[in-house]
This record gives structure tokens, sequence and C-alpha cells, in this order.
């Protein structure tokens, strides 16, 4: 275990002690830290912390959950500051910004002597956090293959809508292509959508006009899926079978999929909900019996029909 | 262009041709090189999505040719789309209570969409005229401000129009008249509206006077501050109009919505002809330059030739070599 042994074990201890009593001077502060919600995906993720906040707190008195949001990079800074200054956390919940600027400041919080979880976005040196949470991105991408292999044959053609050129994007783009090699099913082209229903359906509509056989979509992610929807829909081309996969857990992409939508059978899960796994292990940090340091890989999950529920969030934002 | 090789006094007779048929002249070597690509790109079907998508961004432009003519410059125009893309949905949503899903609440919509513009358009002009404030800070603001109001109304993520009135707005984007769809119909009256604007009417060339040289047409008994806060409401309505449109496409806006399409409007009309600094605009160019921009970015979805990492690259190529082919200064030799 590569977190501060002594530090760690005298916080545990300290707390273990006085648990029983609960007075209101030994509250354990945890602070969450994340970007301000721009975007849908990030709305959700913001909603699921203030649920996680809201429950873990009436489950445990004594734990106090500080969330923050910040606009950007150098802010995200200040509020680490601020929350040790401050609050005097006794862990933090991140979701970086950026990897790169925030890497000094989270260990300046770490050195403070605050338990770590790191989310979604690793830092850029290995070895500050204590606990890892993290959706799977190359695994989104398999995933999405496996779900394809079940629908189309060899000789089948399909076309592929990417996110923003960035790290994420490529892993979910390898994982998909490395599960669909040697299938004998065909990649027309891909093109970058940048995870946005505008592009989404103007690249969609151009595949469409260059593309006279498409059996299914890859969209990789729900907001461009609505652009691809919409295309096909113009082109009245959603016969014959075609299908769109996206990716995320947009709760009307679900809804859709309770409903048994054809066009938009089923979804890959990369859930804005971590957040609130991530606050769940923290907290447990401080109160298993059972140790909880290390890495968690959430599973990209495919979303059918039957397990569609499980994943409904109706008053979510995503 | 025939007659080129003069002396320097009458050079600008041959940059004032290359102008009038610049952006024409790469329009059609665009049109030939995504033909021989693949033929499909002149299909009617593509066609028809081309001109549809150049709709938004054109009629934008439109607007910005005239702010950019008398001087002035809008930063704003993407996010107060976006702002007026949320304010519409949110209002149409709350009226089918009231008044059901029929087209009475979709006129509604539309009719407050084309208010809050022309008022946004008027807040960009007054504060930049009244106010004394440069229009690039003004427009700079009021673009945060918009952007933000659209993410605070979306709660960070996206406002989607009621499925039950989505059936009754839908034709607006994807119905034809004609054979021509319907926003390219709107992408047409405004386009000749305004170049009547610019080229027939006293308006349009206090406009070109002003951006020549504000003082002079200070001097000349023009009231500067009326006809460039006209700019910006003519502006402003022209954003309206592109979002009236532009929200029965996909029926959703979100912080997302409209990013960038400041830049692409500007570039349009500088592609176009129209002098960045002030006192020259052209209307017909700036047509021609959305239908490039749209077209470049239709001819890249078109091939596999380059990287996707490179689209940005081809862009930047493309709309530098448009400008310089009108702009460069031709010698009295390379041409006759």
């Amino acid at each position: 275990m590569h977190f501060g042994k002594t530090i760690f074990a005298g916080l545990v201890g300290g707390v273990m002690a006085v648990a029983s009593a609960a007075s209101a001077q030994d509250t354990i502060k945890i602070g969450v830290s994340y970007p301000t919600p721009t975007h849908a995906w990030a709305a959700g993720m913001n909603w699921h912390a203030e649920q996680a906040e809201a429950r873990l707190e009436a489950l445990y008195p004594d734990i106090d959950l500080i969330l923050i949001n910040s606009p950007d990079p150098a802010s995200q800074a200040s509020a680490l500051e601020d929350l040790v200054s401050i609050h005097a956390i006794d862990a933090l919940v991140v979701l970086p910004f950026e990897s790169e600027p925030l890497t000094d400041p989270v260990l300046n919080v770490k050195e403070s002597g605050a338990l770590i979880t790191v989310v979604d976005r690793g830092l850029s040196q290995p070895g500050i956090e204590d606990i890892y949470v993290a959706g799977n991105n190359p695994e989104l991408g398999r995933v999405s293959a496996q779900y394809m292999k079940t629908r189309l044959e060899s000789g089948d053609n399909i076309v592929i809508l990417r996110g923003i050129p960035t790290v994420i994007d490529n892993e979910r783009f390898d994982g998909f292509m490395a599960e669909i090699e040697g299938t004998g099913i065909n990649v027309l082209d891909h093109k970058h959508a940048n995870w946005n229903r505008d592009d989404g359906f103007e690249v969609m509509q151009d595949f469409l006009s260059r593309f006279p056989d498409i059996d299914a979509v890859w969209a990789q992610d729900d907001d461009i899926a609505i652009g691809v929807v919409a295309a096909l829909e113009q082109a009245g081309r959603t016969g014959d079978g075609m299908f769109v996969v996206g990716g995320a857990g947009m709760k009307e992409t679900i809804r859709g999929i309770m409903d048994g939508n054809e066009l938009v059978p089923v979804d890959v899960l990369y859930p804005p909900s971590m957040i609130a796994t991530a606050m769940d292990v923290t907290v447990a940090a401080f109160k298993s019996n059972g140790p909880v340091a290390g890495r968690y890989i959430l599973g990209a999950t495919l979303i059918t029909p039957e397990n569609a529920e499980a994943f409904y969030f109706p008053d979510s934002p995503f | 262009m025939p007659d080129t090789a003069q002396t320097q006094p009458a050079s600008n007779k041959p940059k004032i041709d290359l102008k009038m048929y610049g952006p024409a002249i790469a329009l059609v070597l665009l049109c030939i090189l995504g033909f021989s690509l693949n033929t499909a790109f002149l299909s009617e079907g593509n066609i028809t999505n081309l001109l549809t998508r150049s709709a938004f961004i054109g009629i934008i432009a439109v607007g910005a040719t005239f702010v950019i003519t008398a001087g002035g410059i809008d930063l704003s125009v993407g996010s107060m789309a976006a702002a007026i893309a949320g304010v519409m949905i949110i209002l149409m949503n709350s009226l089918i209570d009231v008044l059901g899903t029929g087209t009475l609440t979709v006129v509604i919509g539309a009719a407050s969409a084309i208010m809050l513009g022309a008022l946004a358009g008027l807040a960009n002009g007054l504060l930049t005229t009244k106010g004394k404030i440069e229009a690039f800070i003004v427009t700079l603001g009021t673009m945060g401000i918009f952007r933000s109001l659209v993410t605070y109304f979306a709660d960070g993520g996206t406002l989607s129009l009621s499925f039950e009135i989505r059936g009754t707005y839908r034709p607006v984007y994807y119905e034809s008249i004609l054979g021509v769809p319907i926003p390219v119909w709107v992408f047409i009256m405004v386009a000749i509206s305004g170049w009547f604007l610019m080229n027939r009417t006293t308006f349009g060339r206090y406009c070109t006077a002003i951006g020549s040289n504000e003082h002079v047409a200070q001097y000349s008994a023009i009231n500067v501050n009326k006809i460039k806060t006209w700019t910006y409401v003519i502006q402003g309505l022209c954003v309206a109009l592109a979002t009236v449109i532009y929200v029965p496409r996909l029926g959703s806006a979100s912080s997302s919505t409209g990013v960038l399409w400041e830049l692409e409007a500007i570039a349009a009309v500088i592609i176009g002809g129209t002098v960045l600094k002030g006192g020259y605009g052209r209307i017909g160019g700036t047509i021609l330059g959305a239908l490039i921009l749209t077209t470049i970015g239709n001819i890249l979805n078109f091939t596999d030739l380059v990287s996707n990492y490179l689209n940005g690259t081809m862009q930047g190529l493309i709309i530098i070599t448009a400008v310089w082919l009108q702009r460069a200064d031709w010698g009295s030799k390379s041409k006759t």
C-alpha cells in the first residue's frame, strides 16, 4: 500500500476511538472538489455528488462532506488550499480539471495528512492517491464492439463518430477496433464529432450522402447519438435493422432503452455517478472494518432493457 | 481582369474585380475538388444538406457584415444564439400547458426570440456607442454573460424541447417549399434584404462612411451612434432568426450550442471580401464565404485522405488561400 501509513493509521485510530461518542468536534471532514458543471455529463456528476452528500451525512452524523466546484484549474488549486487551511479536511475526493496543473496542489493536500481519492482523471505523478476511482474507456470501446458483433455479420458496414481528439477518445477507439478486428465487419470511416449533437448530426449527414449502405453506427457518446438519430430520420434510413450505439448513460437514452427503442437499443455505461462511488469508498475508509485503498475501475456495463432500470435517474440533469 | 497591366493609379480596379469574383472562384474550385473526391458530393441530398447547414452561419454573417462594415465587431453572436435558444425552449415548454401544442405556441416562441435578439443587439450597440466602450470588450463581456446564462438555465446540462411540441415545430427545419428547404428560403430572404439594405439605402452608405472614417462621417452630419447601434440590432435580429430555424433541428440547447459561431461568421464575412477594419462591405461575398466554410467541412467528411487531426489545418489553409487570392497585390505582369 502506497499511502502515508502512519498518518492514515493515526487518523483511523483516532476516529475509531471517538466514533461512538460522535461529539461535534470530532466530525470527519471530507472535501469534494470537481470542475464547475458546464456540460451535461458534469452536471450529472454534480447532481450525484449532492445526492451522495445528503445520503452519507444522514447515514453518519459525524461525517461532514464539503462540496466545492471550480471553473478552471487555477481556482481548483486555490479551492484545495482553502479546504486544507479553512476546513482542515481529513480526506479529499478530487476530480482534477487537468492532470498536470493539479498534481502539485493535490500533493500539498496529501502532505497535510489527508487521505486522497482521485476520480476519473489520473494525476501526472503516480503514487499520490490512496484511492483511485474511474470509468473504463478501453472497455467502453470493447463492450460496444462486442454488442456490434452480436448484431452484425461479416461483410456488414459500420461508421464511427468519435469524440474530441484526446487520450479518452483514443482509448475508446482503439478498444473498439481491437475487438472488431478479424470479424469481417467493415469500418467505412471514422470522423470526430466532438461529443456534440450538432457535429453528430452533420457528420452523420455526410456519411449518409457518402455511403449508400450502412448497417450500424458506433456514436461512442449519447449526445453524438442524438444527432446521428436526427440525421438518420431526416434521410429516412432508420429501417432495415439499422441501429446506433452511444455511450455514457444519459437519462433520455436509458428511458428509450426501457421503452424498447429499436434504433438505440442499448447503451454503454460511463457514469457521472462515479463521483458518488468515490465518496462512498472514501467514507468507507473511515467507517469500514475492511481495507479500501486501491484502484477501482468501474465496469463499462452494457445497458439493455433488462437492466436499464438500475441506471435510470429521472431527476438528474444527465 | 484582362486589363490589369496598368500603372499605380488604376491598380484599384483589378483588386475590386478579384474581390468580386475571388470568393465565387474559390467556391467553384472547392466544388470541383469535392466532386472529384466523390461524385456523391454533387448529389441532390448533399447539396441540400450543405445549403441548409450554411443557413445558420450565413444569416448571422449577413448581420456581421453590417457591424464590421461600420467599423465594429460582435463576438457575442454564438453565445447569444445559445441563450436565445435556451429561453425559447423554456418558454415554449411552459406555454404547452396554457396554449397547447399548436402553432400559436411556436409563433410566440419565435416572436420572443426575435425580441430577445433585438434587445441583446441593442444592449451591445448602446454599450458600444453611449457607453463608449470598445466593441471588442463589450461583446467579449456579453459573450461570457450569454454563455453562462444558458449554462445556468440548463443547470449545466441540456435544455430539451418537449416532444409534444416538436412535431409542430420540426417542419421549420426539415420541410421544403418548392423543393427548397425552409431554412434555405429564410437564408435567401435575409440575403436579399441585406443586399438591398447595404447597397440601395442611405443606411448602407452611412455604414460604409462610418467604417471608412468615423470622424468625417460625424462632421458630415451622420448620426454615427444611431447608425452603429442599429448595426448591432440588425446583428441581434439575424442571430434570433438563425436560432428560430436552429432549434427545430435537434430541439435542444446546451452550453455547447453555437460555440465558435462568432469566429465562423467573421471568417465568412472576411472571406467574402468585406474589410475587417470597416469601410467596405459585400453581402454577396458574405453569402459565398458562408458557403465556402460549410463546404470545407463537408469535403473533409467526404474523404479519408487527410488525417482527422489535420482538419483544422486544412480549414485554415483554405481560408487563408481564399483571402490571399483576392487581397494579394498581383503585380502588373502576373495576369494578362
